[in-house]
């Protein structure tokens, strides 16, 4: 397989925006990307995109389609593939685009990702939302998606003793970052009290527990490591790629207070790399709920299990510390639409080992770690970066 | 929410928690599936359809704030994950209580109720939902 | 062929409203109410809840105490008058739900509160005549009164059934007797979602005539009197009807007092002569003889002389819960939840 590296990345703000369509945001995002790598758009040989539910946020499916249209790509007919895999259909994406780089079959890719959220009800948007868990068996039974997290949270307070506050100093850390970030959707600091006091939403999480529902876009552009230098001055090396499945429902996993899928689409990408957690400087988790941040760093390795909660607590994932972790914001601060994330986390990363992070810059960072997750656990998509 | 077939075929397990039983190795799961996810094809031709007995223990539980439209006047209302007698685990609400009654460990059992309707004039959904159970006092025998 | 009850079961929701929290919302006194019906507190559904689920938890509490075979169940009928479709047959599901499924008929019976009992008496003569080994009968609502009205005090939830069959009796039916006549005393409109009655109408030209021609009428025919019963339990729309009435017939307070649950569940219509029977076969022995009457407006009594057998010392009662034990573990409610959870809120349209 040939080496593959990211010569340019884009992303739009996130939030509400009410003046953006789907295809502007799309567009924004790409354009950006491609601007970026100092290529002319007809050199692009294919194109992926991530994305979850557009088909039930604005009735629009073949979203390859219209992706490959409206960025004037439709007219050299290039392959234009959705990837779908709920919350990891950008980490998802991704994956497909460097494949299709590695084996030799396209040279230069661009893979996007975005979600317009904002455009239906709340009620609607929390349905289309749970419609990554198990339509049959978890949601019609009344479980809605904040309260198969808040399961996890309850028995991992149950098991491994972490604390309410512990899940709240991962908002805390996170929007402390997002504070830092100029497009992240939230750039308010934020208290332990901020998120106790936050309205209940599925006991033990509250409204500060919980990613926010976003509209925005990301993207990147890839070819083959040989060529990068051809584009720009830092390309980034995509040095491992891992996938993971495991059981739809929350309530047939071996254990519901560990993301299998985490560990093994990890161990995949670190054994792709040869290297171990310890090599990674930065990472990108999918912090959809606080719980879900603390699962990832115990399974993607940083921790022991059941340490998480503590280890955020005394500040080992804070921007610089032992390991960082969500120097964007994460979902919590950065925002969550929700097809784009898996690219957001891309750009951040390769923003982070460019060594223009700015405020938020990670010093010395040279391994970068991006975890992306589809439902409770079912897909989970982890990818490394090195600095070239 | 889900239209008349699609619910309608899920009767069996709805109503009466009918699962498989992999006679291979023995487990039981809900709800039913093709093949044991263990065995694979070693289970093709095995599989048996199992009634489960309707009696379990909470293994986690949350209170919902944010509700399912349908569920609006309930809230807020118990969703828990039952650890089965059989073993399976089965995600459903846990009603007839106070949230305070429940925890980890709450031994429970199964009860037909409505699950939600398509608007008031369509079908009438019912399913599973878990009761409580109260240690009984030993009844005097006439 | 000797025909009568194999085994029952029973069920009331347990949420509560009193007459007091009812007339504290309408400006009436609920304390002068509650003694007048002499009801302390009637039974609320959950959201939830609906005849059918009613019906279910009913029969399968009536299946728990018994061996018999649910595929050996050829008929199965549910009496109601607040069946939750108007066509669609709440029998089917109570059929699935207790795998009878699919050799039997089923059918959905309405007469205001004896629709349960009609459906004993179709039972009686499905086994009688050995057309059905088992038949199921069962008595369940989920009533409502009107906001302020003076049904709303006593309009509950609650059900009972009951496997009919020939073997294996704890208790035989020895006779039934019905008297019916055209009595507009008590109605509902299709479509109309409360009933409307006639006021005092509905005394007696209609309770009291009925019952005590229906009384009478099986007392002549099975050559017996008041003293010749252990137990007796009259329809009870409220706690004051069926004491007049046991009075009035010559029945003591004692032999009323075990069927009378309408002080502590109102009025569940349908189910209200099924579970008072219930209550007695919680604690009815051998030998035991009970009267029972049903009464439903419109208007017509079914009457019947119950004898329980010596199969009654080994019946498993305690496999499902007794009257008594769903009288345990209640939740009283506020107006506004009540009137939350049998949707007389007008919720916004989506």
């Amino acid at each position: 397989m040939r080496r593959v590296a990211v010569i340019g990345i884009g992303d739009t703000e996130f939030g509400e925006l009410w003046d953006e369509s789907f295809r502007d945001i799309g567009i924004q995002a790409g354009l950006a990307a491609v601007a970026d790598a100092n290529i002319s758009a007809d050199k692009i040989d294919a194109l992926y995109v991530g994305n979850m539910s557009a088909g039930r946020f604005i009735d629009q499916e073949h979203i390859g389609a219209l992706i490959a249209d409206y960025s004037g790509l439709a007219r050299d007919h290039i392959p234009a593939t959705r990837v779908e895999a709920a919350g990891a259909s950008g980490g998802l994406a991704l994956r497909q685009g460097f494949l299709a780089v590695a084996s030799g079959l396209h040279d230069i890719v661009a893979v996007g990702g975005a979600e317009k959220m904002m455009d239906v009800s709340d009620i609607e948007s929390a349905m289309i939302q749970s419609s990554a868990t198990d339509q049959e068996w978890e949601t019609i039974l009344g479980a809605t998606f904040p309260a198969l997290h808040a399961l996890i949270a309850r028995r991992h307070m149950h098991e491994y003793g972490t604390t309410r506050e512990q899940l709240a100093d991962v908002a805390v850390k996170n929007h402390k970052n997002g504070s830092l970030n100029p497009k992240a959707q939230f750039q308010r600091e934020i208290t332990r009290e901020t998120v106790l006091g936050s309205p209940l939403v599925s006991s033990p999480l509250r409204v500060f527990d919980c990613a926010p529902s976003s509209d925005g876009a990301a993207a990147v552009v890839l070819c083959p490591l040989e060529e990068a230098k051809k584009y720009t001055e830092t390309p980034v090396e995509i040095i491992g790629t891992g996938q993971a499945s495991d059981t739809l429902s929350l309530h047939h996993r071996k254990d519901i207070c560990t993301m299998e899928a985490t560990k093994v689409a990890a161990k995949r990408a670190f054994d792709m790399a040869h290297l171990t957690a310890k090599d990674v400087d930065l990472a990108e988790v999918h912090d959809n709920y606080t719980i879900s941040e603390i699962l990832a760093i115990e399974d993607l390795g940083f921790f022991k299990k059941g340490e998480g909660g503590k280890a955020t607590e005394g500040g080992l994932t804070a921007l610089n510390a032992e390991i960082s972790v969500n120097t964007s914001g994460g979902l919590k601060a950065r925002g969550d639409p929700i097809g784009a994330t898996g690219l957001a986390q891309a750009v951040e990363i390769v923003t982070q080992l460019r060594g223009k992070a700015d405020k938020r810059q990670v010093k010395d960072a040279e391994v970068g770690l991006a975890h992306n997750v589809g439902g409770t656990g079912a897909t989970v998509v982890v990818h490394l970066f090195r600095r070239v | 929410m889900a239209t008349a077939p699609r619910f309608w075929r899920e009767n069996p397990s709805r109503y009466n928690l009918v699962g498989f039983k992999c006679n291979s190795c023995g487990r039981t799961y809900f709800p039913p599936r093709a093949i044991c996810p263990v065995c694979h094809r070693k289970s093709v031709g095995k599989m048996e359809e199992v009634k489960l007995k309707g009696t379990g223990k909470v293994y986690s539980v949350t209170e919902v704030q944010d509700s399912l439209d349908e569920l609006n006047l309930m809230k807020p209302y118990l969703v828990a994950i039952v650890e089965m007698d059989e073993g399976a685990k089965i995600t459903g609400q846990v009603i007839d209580c106070d949230a305070c009654d429940v925890t980890i460990g709450t031994p429970v059992r199964v009860s037909l109720r409505k699950l939600s309707e398509e608007g008031p004039s369509g079908i009438i959904h019912y399913g599973y939902k878990f009761v409580p159970v109260k240690e009984k006092a030993p009844e005097a025998q006439h | 062929m000797k025909v009568g009850i194999v085994s029952y079961g029973a069920y009331v929701p347990r949420y509560r409203i009193t007459p007091e929290e009812i007339g504290k919302v309408w400006g009436v006194d609920g304390k002068s109410m509650s003694k007048g019906l002499m009801i302390n507190c009637k039974s609320v559904p959950s959201p939830d809840e609906d005849t059918i689920t009613i019906a279910v938890e009913a029969a399968r509490n009536m299946m728990k105490r018994c061996e018999a075979n649910p595929k050996d169940i050829g008929a199965i009928y549910v009496g109601s008058e607040s069946h939750p479709y108007a066509v669609k047959p709440s029998g089917t599901i109570v059929a699935e739900a207790i795998e009878a499924s699919p050799h039997l008929t089923v059918a959905d019976f309405e007469f205001a509160c004896k629709a349960g009992t009609a459906a004993i008496q179709t039972c009686m003569g499905m086994v009688g005549s050995g057309m059905v080994k088992y038949g199921v009968a069962i008595g369940a609502d989920t009533s409502q009164g009107a906001p302020g009205d003076a049904l709303e005090y006593s309009a509950s939830a609650g059900g009972a059934a009951f496997l009919i069959g020939s073997e294996k009796l704890i208790a035989t039916l020895n006779s039934t007797y019905s008297y019916t006549t055209d009595t507009p005393d008590f109605w509902r409109r299709e479509g109309e979602m409360y009933p409307r009655h006639g006021g005092r109408f509905t005394g007696e030209p209609a309770y009291f005539k009925h019952i005590i021609s229906g009384a009478k009428g099986l007392m002549e025919k099975t050559r017996t009197t008041p003293k010749d019963y252990t137990y007796a339990v009259f329809h009870q729309p409220n706690g004051k009807f069926p004491t007049r009435v046991a009075k009035m017939l010559g029945f003591s307070d004692v032999q009323v007092k075990t069927g009378l649950l309408a002080p502590i569940i109102g009025n569940t219509y349908s189910g209200a002569v099924p579970l008072g029977l219930s209550a007695i076969l919680d604690e009815a022995k051998p030998g035991d003889r009970i009267f029972a009457v049903a009464y439903g407006s419109g208007a017509g009594s079914d009457a019947f002389d119950i004898t329980v057998t010596p199969e009654m010392e080994s019946y498993p009662r305690h496999k499902a819960p007794t009257v008594k034990e769903l009288n345990n573990n209640l939740k009283f409610l506020d107006y506004a939840t009540y009137a939350k959870f049998r949707g007389k809120i007008h919720l916004g349209s989506e």
